[in-house]
């Protein structure tokens, strides 16, 4: 086969989710020994075809063809033992195991039946990182190594496997530029190997760097496919952006007040790229915080919450000083905060909607402990109402509604305790495009009654719609602030690069 | 697979929920049917006083260690703690006619050492509660250590006024505490009552109650949402060793005397009651109506099945598949399928 043939083809692939198409006839060629970028802004669909080829996703219709075969992967597993294989964002790996025991787990050379053959598995291992040049100690314990080294190690565990195909999903995202320059180094003898490189990644400069062709996705399609000598970085950003925005948010009909709240100089103790973080909020002001995945954004808004520790720097709440050095004194003062991840620490699952709701208001419900139940009742079934929780009843637990419908009712649960300042980390998240319009409706609304708001997006049109101004950070720092009637996507794209 | 929105159960589906969702019932009513069918004397309100009887101290146990488990952690001193409590308040209420008296002349009324070793079990499972949350050890080992430091200090007071002989020949009014009537319902069950109101209070109605369930959730959200973690944990910590305490002083007056060993393996019986009756060992999750009926399960197994005369070891069999089953069923309803 030459090299010029499509190795692993995508045909008209679709795949929707109740209420989104999240993939519409995405055709997608990867040939040999090539680098084939995927860019698009976040939920342009790129990771769920990445799911689909997996497995993980079964597409609704489409083909998906290896190497002139039709393939239909059930299990990531069934898709690695074919050639393809994923280093991921996440690493998953085995610390406290040795470097070549993570590259041969499940899989190690025997000798006989019950004996591991270390002989043989610390040869090989060897010859895979000379041929990569790679150097790291195969004996040393994962957990002991740096990030980038242990994203060689997924990097040649993959080449361990025969991968024909390798997708990387934003490799470069916690790298150094040095770091990052030995990547490329690996990757370009992938290349020469023939192997196929998928490469999604959301910094551009990078991706004139290393990539032979550039595939541009948008809601769900494929916008278009150049190969990298063609296309320039601003027509690539104007081909990522290029969508009208009409409708999608209400009208912003708040005014901002005085300053509200400033931080000064936030640092925090266990996120230290984290540091200096000074930036005031108005009464009435929706401040959008924008910035690529691993800017730290949501530290930032935690450790003003004080659910991270902080290790300098000044929260000043009506010129008053106000550190906030737990949840329940930031609760006290009048803070919010809507999570990102309602899994991890938003709903209690197999609590009541009522009690999911009500849980952080307890103090007004409660007399000597005991919890006046209609009073609390009553308040939620406003919430219910108001917010338009979609519910049977106010004791259902809260696993069982959608993930739209938990969201509101976790943001009814701080708008009882009448804050002052919410917090609000990706309101939007997951949540389908009726939804969204009314929880922008319901934040407006906040702004309108002299709240502050300060609101995290990785959706840039959702910031550039309803944030008054746009804070954007780069790698745990503030790299501007941006109002956002001068503000455009292309502007935060590139501050968001700053300290990359 | 990966669909939002409501999940719509079929038939089947449906019928197989509501057996899963009232798994317990349905287990103690084929054991009272079986029971009943082979030997229908057993159905009588003295067998049904017998069983009540025999549970009281064991629902108050299981109570305690409820709200433990329910924040996802486990007690395992439990058993020792009523072990203590046990031993002294026998040895502070013995009748001034027995000639072994430990303490001759003290003529306490009941009331005090029963407060006494309610209070110091109190303060024991408090200091369980502080390790767990400000040290953050596992429940497990905080509580397996404990057990046996608190093995250690029974057998040494035991060994010291006891000469390590059992402590018995209680006061007439000690006994009377436990084994006494009002209007045929023995004292016994009365506290068992008052207990389960009270929890059940504790657990539906307070703001304790909603934070204990709401760390036994999701401890993060919690976090977030402002919940006092260490207070709370202390809290139920503390009110699960007065039910302790006082369990063991009811135990002693019941059995009529003490050695340093009683209610080993108590604590064992009361989290597999517990579990039987729905608390989920993963925590969040667990009804006072639950762990009663899961200690009502246990107790109907261990009169019941004697009653027909099957083997005391068949009992350990039996007891054993059913707490694996009660798990089990319970698993169903959390695993993730996909």
């Amino acid at each position: 086969m030459d090299s010029d043939t499509a190795f692993l083809k995508f045909e008209n692939i679709s795949k929707t989710f109740p209420g989104v198409r999240a993939l519409d006839s995405v055709c997608l060629s990867v040939k040999k020994g090539t680098v084939h970028a995927l860019v698009g802004e976040n939920g342009a669909g790129k990771s769920t075809l990445m799911k689909c080829l997996f497995g993980i996703y079964c597409p609704d219709s489409g083909n998906i063809v290896l190497n002139g075969k039709l393939v239909n992967f059930k299990t990531p597993s069934e898709a690695i033992s074919n050639g393809i294989s994923m280093v991921h964002q996440e690493l998953n790996q085995v610390t406290s195991l040795r470097v070549m025991d993570n590259i041969w787990l499940g899989r190690f050379p025997m000798k006989g039946k019950f004996i591991i053959d270390e002989k043989k598995m610390e040869a090989d291992t060897r010859r895979i990182f000379d041929n990569l040049g790679i150097q790291i100690n195969p004996f040393i314990k994962v957990g002991l190594l740096s990030v980038s080294e242990r994203q060689m190690i997924e990097i040649a565990k993959a080449a361990s496997q025969n991968a024909k195909v390798i997708v990387m999903d934003e490799p470069t995202s916690s790298l150094s530029e040095k770091e990052v320059a030995h990547l490329f180094v690996v990757i370009r003898k992938l290349k020469e190997k023939g192997c196929g490189i998928i490469y999604i990644s959301h910094k551009l400069e990078e991706i004139f760097t290393i990539a032979d062709e550039i595939t541009v996705m948008r809601d769900g399609k494929v916008v278009t496919t150049k190969a990298v000598t063609s296309i320039s970085i601003d027509e690539l950003i104007t081909l990522m952006v290029g969508r009208k925005l009409t409708n999608r948010f209400p009208e912003r009909s708040n005014e901002t007040g005085d300053v509200l709240l400033e931080v000064k100089h936030l640092s925090l103790r266990y996120s230290p790229l984290v540091r200096d973080i000074s930036f005031s909020l108005h009464k009435g002001e929706i401040l959008g915080i924008a910035g690529l995945e691993g800017a730290m954004k949501t530290e930032v808004v935690e450790g003003i919450f004080g659910y991270r520790t902080k290790s300098g720097g000044d929260i000043i709440l009506n010129d008053t000083v106000c550190n906030n050095s737990c949840c329940r004194k930031a609760k006290k003062n009048k803070f919010a905060l809507l999570t990102e991840e309602r899994k991890y620490n938003g709903v209690f699952p197999s609590m009541s909607i009522k009690d999911n709701i009500s849980i952080a208001n307890m103090e007004k419900y409660c007399c000597a402990g005991v919890v006046n139940d209609r009073k609390a009742n009553k308040e939620v079934k406003w919430i219910i109402d108001t917010l338009k929780v979609k519910t049977p009843s106010t004791k259902t637990k809260i696993r069982y509604l959608s993930g739209g419908n938990q969201q509101k009712a976790i943001f009814g649960r701080w708008l009882l305790t009448t804050p002052g300042v919410l917090l609000l980390d990706e309101p939007t998240r997951g949540i389908d495009v009726g939804a969204k319009y009314e929880i922008y409706q319901l934040i407006i609304n906040l702004a309108k009654q002299g709240k502050g708001i300060i609101m995290i997006s990785s959706e840039m049109p959702e910031l550039l719609g309803i944030a008054n101004r746009i804070l954007v950070m780069s790698n745990g720092q503030i790299a501007g602030i941006l109002d956002s009637k001068d503000a455009d996507q292309e502007k935060i794209l590139r501050l968001s690069a700053r300290y990359l | 697979m990966y669909t939002t929105g409501e999940i719509k159960l079929n038939g089947k589906q449906k019928v197989n929920s509501v057996l899963m969702d009232n798994a317990i019932y349905i287990v103690l009513a084929l054991l009272l049917v079986v029971i009943t069918v082979i030997d229908p004397t057993f159905l009588s309100f003295k067998n049904f006083k017998f069983i009540f009887t025999q549970a009281a101290t064991r629902i108050i146990l299981a109570l305690g260690v409820g709200g433990i488990i329910v924040l996802a952690g486990c007690d395992l001193a439990i058993g020792r703690m009523v072990g203590l409590a046990a031993v002294i308040s026998a040895s502070l209420l013995q009748s001034s006619t027995n000639k072994n008296i430990i303490f001759p002349g003290l003529n306490l009324p009941v009331i005090v050492p029963v407060l006494l070793v309610t209070l110091i079990c109190g303060a024991v499972s408090l200091i369980n509660g502080l390790i767990v949350s400000k040290l953050s050890v596992t429940s497990f080992i905080a509580t397996l250590g404990t057990g046996m430091i608190l093995y250690g200090v029974t057998s040494t007071y035991y060994e010291k006024i006891g000469k390590a002989s059992p402590i018995g020949g209680l006061s007439d009014s000690f006994t009377h505490f436990a084994q006494g009537e009002l209007f045929h319902v023995p004292f016994l069950i009365l506290y068992a009552a008052a207990a389960v109101g009270i929890m059940w209070f504790i657990w539906n109605k307070t703001k304790l109650g909603r934070n204990l369930f709401a760390i036994g959730n999701n401890i993060e959200a919690a976090k977030v949402s402002g919940v006092n973690i260490n207070l709370t944990i202390i809290f139920v910590y503390l009110i699960a060793g007065f039910l302790y305490g006082f369990a063991g002083s009811l135990e002693v007056a019941r059995t009529g005397s003490a050695t340093n060993n009683l209610g080993n393996g108590y604590e064992l019986d009361a989290i597999a009651a517990c579990v039987v009756g729905g608390v989920s060992l993963m925590g969040g999750v667990g009804t006072i109506r639950g762990i009663v009926v899961g200690v009502i399960i246990f107790q109907v197994i261990n009169y019941g099945l004697v009653y027909i005369s099957i083997s005391p070891y068949m009992l350990y069999i039996i007891k054993g598949a059913i707490v694996i089953l009660a798990v089990a069923i319970d698993a169903q309803k959390y695993i993730t399928r996909k």
